[in-house]
């Protein structure tokens, strides 16, 4: 029996099955979470072979990906996106899952009411068929995307297939200077690592600056392991998980709860455990953030200047494509640069302290005349909030306008797309080419540094609109 | 389900030389909508191939003539991002059956091997060669033999192994599929079930 182990390798050797061979390990799943895009083709595949889904109890349904974000009351335009979401619906009937769909009061981004309701608890393997699963893993839970063949497998034996990660440890000591949040956290580590530094890797977050964060950050920070390349990230539970667990509605309750913690209290990194690769930053050097590329490593602190091809790993013509893309040059300040479009929202910052943080710039400013912003829950659970904290009123009154719960301009699957050449600072997790629609430019960024953008019509520090306010 | 057995492939290859080929140029988000497989080949690299006016972008690989066949090369950390099976099945519907990097995102790496399609990891160098040699003389072959597990560049005979677990690898050799290997161990899954704590 081995004597000291990494918190993954608690979480992980205990939902082994069977090892095979020079082969993966096959993995149980406590919790399978599906959505309306990638999961229709495994139901096929389940119909087609005639069998049941093995624990419709541990599985969840909701609708978000493609889901409208204004009229929700209203039939669903679009023919194929009402078409897979009535299938996700008849689907869910039809086997016995739990389905939070269109207008349902717990409906919202599947990463996003997940932990709002308990079902994503510490300790757990949780898989959906979404990169950013990745989320969960703010609780101590391995929680990781998978593909459609591994949502069919799950749903038909509850197990997944996969070979062991290796372990990565990423220390932050330090506090978050003014301005800086955790999307900052986050996005420094990937520029830092590139968005394949981590592939190979589940990554554990560990030190002060994660300590220090609240569920909702972590859960941010967590939620972009999988831009760096790493499977998933997890941070130890401690006693802010718990609170937060306590009392939701799939939390286990009573007795069930005094054994699920003495579970939940062994899952920490042994003092002397061994990692593959450890790999440490100063936090309190990190800046507020932003993208200037195609990829979310091409990232940083927002008073910088664009680097140059020369000085840049990887090869400089997949370089020069992506600044090409984004019609920007090396060298280039990004203050100032003029932009078109906010989105504040998905299930990197779509939670109720990013528009806590959002609201603490806008107050008492106005919205840009040549800004369009989208400011999107990430469930009607953080709808709900933001209206009864007094959110709403600010918002409102600075000129901005709330919509409804999903995805929504994260991935443009909906309308929400972002037109042609225009370009958007975006609190979401990718700016890929034509990510929030066809030719498309994105700048990732923190709400803060979108908030700043959305009242000035450009790039702007968000610590120069700053008084006396702790960031979120 | 099911798939194709894969034993030997001999065919030209197309050179997509460009690294953090991401699943969103791969098969963009809008044409993620179907209920059924089918089709995704169409809108593969969907906004490289065409322009906005679904006019043909002249000068991207896959709008060229001279350059065909069932192998796709792409440059580092090909497959990152989003986890959409969809990305596999566009490459898989268009018609290769094998893609060669010299690094994969994890997601993507999965996906193919589960749908069929082998993803072939080589060095930057040999990686390069296949980049210079497709380039140069676009009927260029190369072989891949998933068995020796070598992959060989059959106008200078180079050639360089690459891994692959013994379990896919049986998989892809016989066409066999995860899930019926699953259930043949369902006992222990449901044995197993009733211990876990969560």
């Amino acid at each position: 029996m081995s004597a000291t182990k990494t918190l993954f390798d608690k979480v992980w050797d205990s939902h082994v099955v069977h090892k095979i061979q020079d082969g993966p390990d096959v993995l149980f799943i406590d919790r399978h979470m599906v959505h309306e895009v990638t999961s229709p083709v495994a139901f096929l595949g389940i119909k087609n072979r005639s069998i049941p889904v093995m624990h419709p109890e541990k599985t969840f349904a909701t609708a978000d990906h493609n889901t409208p974000t204004i009229n929700q009351h209203l039939p669903v335009a679009d023919p194929l996106s009402a078409n897979q979401l009535k299938m996700l619906e008849e689907n869910a009937n039809e086997y016995g899952i739990s389905y939070w769909g269109l207008g349902h009061a717990k409906n919202g981004i599947v990463h996003v009411v997940g932990p709002e309701y308990g079902i994503t608890q510490p300790g757990a393997t949780i898989v959906c068929g979404d990169s950013h699963t990745s989320t969960h893993g703010a609780f101590g839970a391995i929680a990781f995307g998978i593909g459609t063949s591994e949502v069919e497998m799950v749903l038909a034996t509850q197990c997944i297939m996969q070979p062991k990660p290796k372990r990565m440890r990423i220390n932050i000591n330090g506090k978050m200077s003014k301005g800086v949040t955790p999307k900052d956290v986050a996005l420094f580590i990937i520029s830092q690592l590139t968005t394949s530094g981590a592939t190979g890797y589940f990554v554990e977050y560990a030190g002060e600056i994660f300590r220090d964060m609240s569920m909702e950050g972590r859960m941010t920070v967590c939620n972009l392991s999988i831009e760096m390349g790493a499977r998933g990230g997890m941070i130890a539970p401690d006693e802010k998980t718990f609170e937060y667990v306590k009392g939701r509605e799939f939390t286990p309750k009573g007795a069930d709860w005094d054994k699920a913690m003495a579970y939940w209290e062994t899952l920490y990194t042994d003092e002397d455990a061994i990692f593959d690769k450890e790999l440490t930053f100063d936090g309190s050097l990190i800046e507020p953030m932003i993208t200037y590329g195609t990829n979310p490593g091409m990232g940083m602190g927002i008073s910088n200047d664009i680097p140059m091809a020369n000085d840049v790993q990887g090869g400089a013509t997949t370089y020069q494509k992506s600044l090409k893309y984004m019609d920007f040059n090396e060298g280039d300040s990004m203050m100032g640069k003029p932009i078109d479009f906010v989105f504040l929202g998905s299930c990197t910052n779509g939670r109720i302290e990013d528009f806590r943080a959002f609201a603490s710039i806008v107050k008492g400013r106005k919205k840009a005349d040549n800004v369009t912003a989208w400011l999107v829950p990430g469930s009607h659970k953080v709808e709900t909030a933001i209206k009864e904290e007094g959110i709403l009123d600010i918002l409102i009154e600075s000129g901005f306008e709330l919509r409804e719960p999903g995805c929504s301009a994260c991935l443009a699957m909906n309308d929400d797309k972002v037109p042609a050449g225009k370009l958007a600072v975006s609190t979401s997790n990718r700016n890929f080419e034509g990510r929030q629609g066809p030719g498309s430019r994105t700048l990732l960024a923190s709400p803060l540094v979108a908030a700043a953008a959305a009242v000035t019509g450009k790039v702007t520090d968000p610590r120069e609109l700053m008084e006396e306010m702790v960031a979120g | 389900m099911a798939y194709d057995k894969f034993d030997i492939l001999t065919s030209t290859a197309v050179p997509l030389p460009i690294e953090n080929v991401d699943t969103d140029q791969i098969i963009p988000a809008r044409f993620l909508k179907a209920t059924e497989r089918v089709g995704f080949g169409d809108n593969l690299f969907r906004d490289w191939r065409y322009n906005q006016d679904n006019t043909l972008k002249e000068d991207f690989v896959l709008n060229q003539d001279k350059f065909s066949g069932k192998i796709l090369v792409g440059g580092k950390n090909f497959g990152s991002g989003s986890s959409r099976e969809h990305a596999a099945w566009a490459v898989y519907d268009y018609g290769f059956r094998c893609v060669v990097s010299s690094f994969f995102a994890d997601i993507f790496r999965g996906n193919c091997l589960n749908i069929g399609v082998l993803p072939v990891q080589v060095s930057a160098e040999f990686l390069q060669k296949i980049f210079d040699a497709t380039e140069a003389d676009p009927t260029t072959e190369l072989e891949v033999n998933l068995k020796e597990q070598k992959i060989t560049l059959l106008s200078t005979g180079e050639s360089e192994s690459f891994d692959i677990n013994d379990y896919k690898k049986n998989n892809m050799l016989n066409g066999f599929d995860d899930i019926d290997y699953l259930l043949n161990i369902k006992k222990d899954i449901e044995t197993f079930a009733e211990s876990t704590p969560l």
